[in-house]
């Protein structure tokens, strides 16, 4: 790790920790999280973690907060145990909501039942949330999975869909436009006002996609309507 | 408790205040008045906290009718105010009675007109804040993301203020070619020579492409020459160039997070400037430094202090 800050506007730098995705950030990205809140307190206006980096939003003199985010972070060591929750999410994995599945399937010559398992496999740490409210960005799926994003994106992807790109995989917590590959949809709401803190993923999160049958999604809440209804 | 119906309205007439915080790392974004000065001054105008919610409306097409007798505040764009049928000035608080109509018509000067009420507009608070995002769908009347619309209910506090007008010497103008000012970010020295020269001494048209979440501005390609990015957190205002060389600069509703790289930042003062520019308009850059920025900016709040 080697940390550089960086200015980014008049309240705000950057507080670049690596230069590679790679999940063996989370700990120190979530440490360092943890202390940099703790340092500014109140004057912390937003704080906004990515893959590799922290954006730090402050109420105080970019002098001082330079100062203080070095300070914060002197002697940083990795949180291994306290952060980071662990989620299950449900997916139906076919090709009636997720159209991507049989093309992944074909195109790395693997078939859609060993996609599943691929993609249901692996624990994933969550790097980032983005783009939407809820929208955590996840990773990284095994490289034969890995798919560019679809030339031309959707105008409309139903709430749940789950996807991939590049090496990523995240579900859509709400209906928007997008250009993921979908292979699946959960029945899980991602961004929910009724709950607590009102998204279900944190950056520094771990999930794992466990594949449910049709029966199984319809229980839980699920809505099968196909992706072309949406058009 | 007093209200005002809503007789016309558009997309672009919202409910909005100063945004929301400590909600980035859920991926939600800051949301907020794009002119926050106009927006302050409504409000000090009545004696509110300087971001209570306030009606934001860009480009006109937006009437009320008092319910009962009110007090309210305009400040911002001069979008041909009128009270019945005369012309109602801004920066300045005045009287509505009931059955009176306010009508903002359409952009003289300037591009959006902020009406404050007192005590602020009572909306939907969502996540510690009632600004509209509506790609987001949060904030608004019902906290669902929703554009006011026609025969909707604006409510607020039944007090009657006294009547204020802005100083003039305080009154922001709205110049031809504004100079906005932009702090320098770390990217700026991967882009090239030629891109720098160009991009503080080049007019900077405002393209058709401008919503809340970021202007397009048309001038000299920049081109970039750093390694690809990492996507990472997008500061308000930031300056950032995608592949085709024209800048985007982001504004309140932008995404949270993003890829490409940035010149840097506008100054708060400085957006406040370019969300009364119309398409067409043309803007200069000027390159500031974190610090001195920061100290101007200080400066310019005491005016409210």
């Amino acid at each position: 790790m080697k940390l550089r800050i960086e200015v980014v506007a008049i309240d705000s730098l950057m507080v670049r920790l690596f230069d590679a995705i790679d999940e063996a950030n989370m700990p120190w990205m979530l440490a360092a999280s943890q202390r940099l809140s703790a340092a500014f307190g109140t004057q912390l206006v937003d704080l906004v973690p990515s893959y590799t980096t922290l954006m730090v939003q402050f109420a105080m003199s970019p002098g001082q907060a330079r100062a203080l985010i070095t300070q914060a972070l002197e002697g940083l060591q990795p949180d291994t145990g306290s952060g980071g929750r662990r989620h299950e999410i449900p997916v139906w994995y076919d090709a009636s909501v997720g159209p991507e599945l049989p093309v992944l399937a074909a195109r790395s010559g693997l078939g859609e039942q060993e996609v599943v398992r691929l993609h249901s496999e692996r624990e994933y740490p969550v790097f980032a949330l983005g783009f939407a409210p809820g929208f955590g960005f996840m990773g990284l799926v095994d490289e034969r999975l890995a798919s560019p994003r679809l030339s031309t994106p959707r105008k409309r992807v139903a709430a749940g869909s789950v996807g991939i790109a590049e090496r990523q995989t995240a579900a859509y917590p709400a209906v928007s436009p997008g250009g993921w590959n979908l292979i699946g949809r959960t029945p899980v709401r991602l961004f929910d006002r009724e709950r607590e803190g009102y998204s279900l993923l944190q950056p520094g999160d771990r999930v794992r996609f466990v594949a449910v049958s049709h029966a199984e999604f319809m229980a839980l809440g699920g809505d099968d309507s196909p992706l072309e209804a949406l058009a | 408790m007093t209200q005002l119906r809503i007789e016309a309205s558009t997309a672009l007439c919202q409910l909005q205040d100063a945004g929301r915080f400590g909600v980035r790392h859920l991926g939600v974004t800051q949301g907020g008045a794009l002119d926050w000065v106009a927006m302050n001054w409504a409000n000090w105008l009545l004696g509110n906290p300087l971001g209570a919610p306030v009606v934001e409306v860009a480009l006109g097409g937006f009437t009320v009718v008092a319910e009962q007798d009110c007090v309210l505040a305009l400040a911002g764009a001069d979008l041909d105010a009128r009270v019945d049928d005369q012309p109602q000035l801004a920066w300045r608080s005045f009287t509505l009675a009931k059955g009176q109509r306010l009508s903002l018509k359409q952009p003289k000067h300037g591009v959006r007109a902020y009406i404050a009420a007192p005590g602020g507009f009572q909306g939907g608070v969502v996540l510690g804040s009632c600004a509209t995002v509506t790609r987001e769908g949060l904030g608004g009347l019902d906290g669902h993301g929703v554009a006011l619309g026609k025969g909707q209910l604006l409510a607020f506090a039944a007090t009657l203020p006294a009547l204020r007008e802005v100083p003039d010497a305080l009154r922001p103008s709205y110049p031809h070619k504004p100079v906005l000012d932009l702090v320098m970010g770390a990217q700026i020295g991967d882009f090239s020579g030629m891109s720098l020269f160009e991009a503080f001494n080049s007019d900077w048209t405002l393209d058709s492409r401008a919503d809340r979440m970021g202007i397009r501005l048309l001038g000299p390609q920049l081109v970039y020459q750093g390694a690809p990015m990492i996507s990472e957190g997008i500061a308000l205002g930031a300056v950032q160039v995608p592949p085709d060389g024209q800048p985007i600069v982001l504004l309140n509703d932008r995404q949270t997070i993003g890829g490409y790289p940035r010149l840097g930042a506008l100054t708060p003062l400085a957006l406040a400037q370019l969300a009364q520019c119309m398409p067409g308009e043309a803007v200069r850059f000027r390159a500031v430094v974190q610090e001195e920025a920061w100290r101007q900016q200080q400066a310019y709040l005491n005016r409210w202090r």
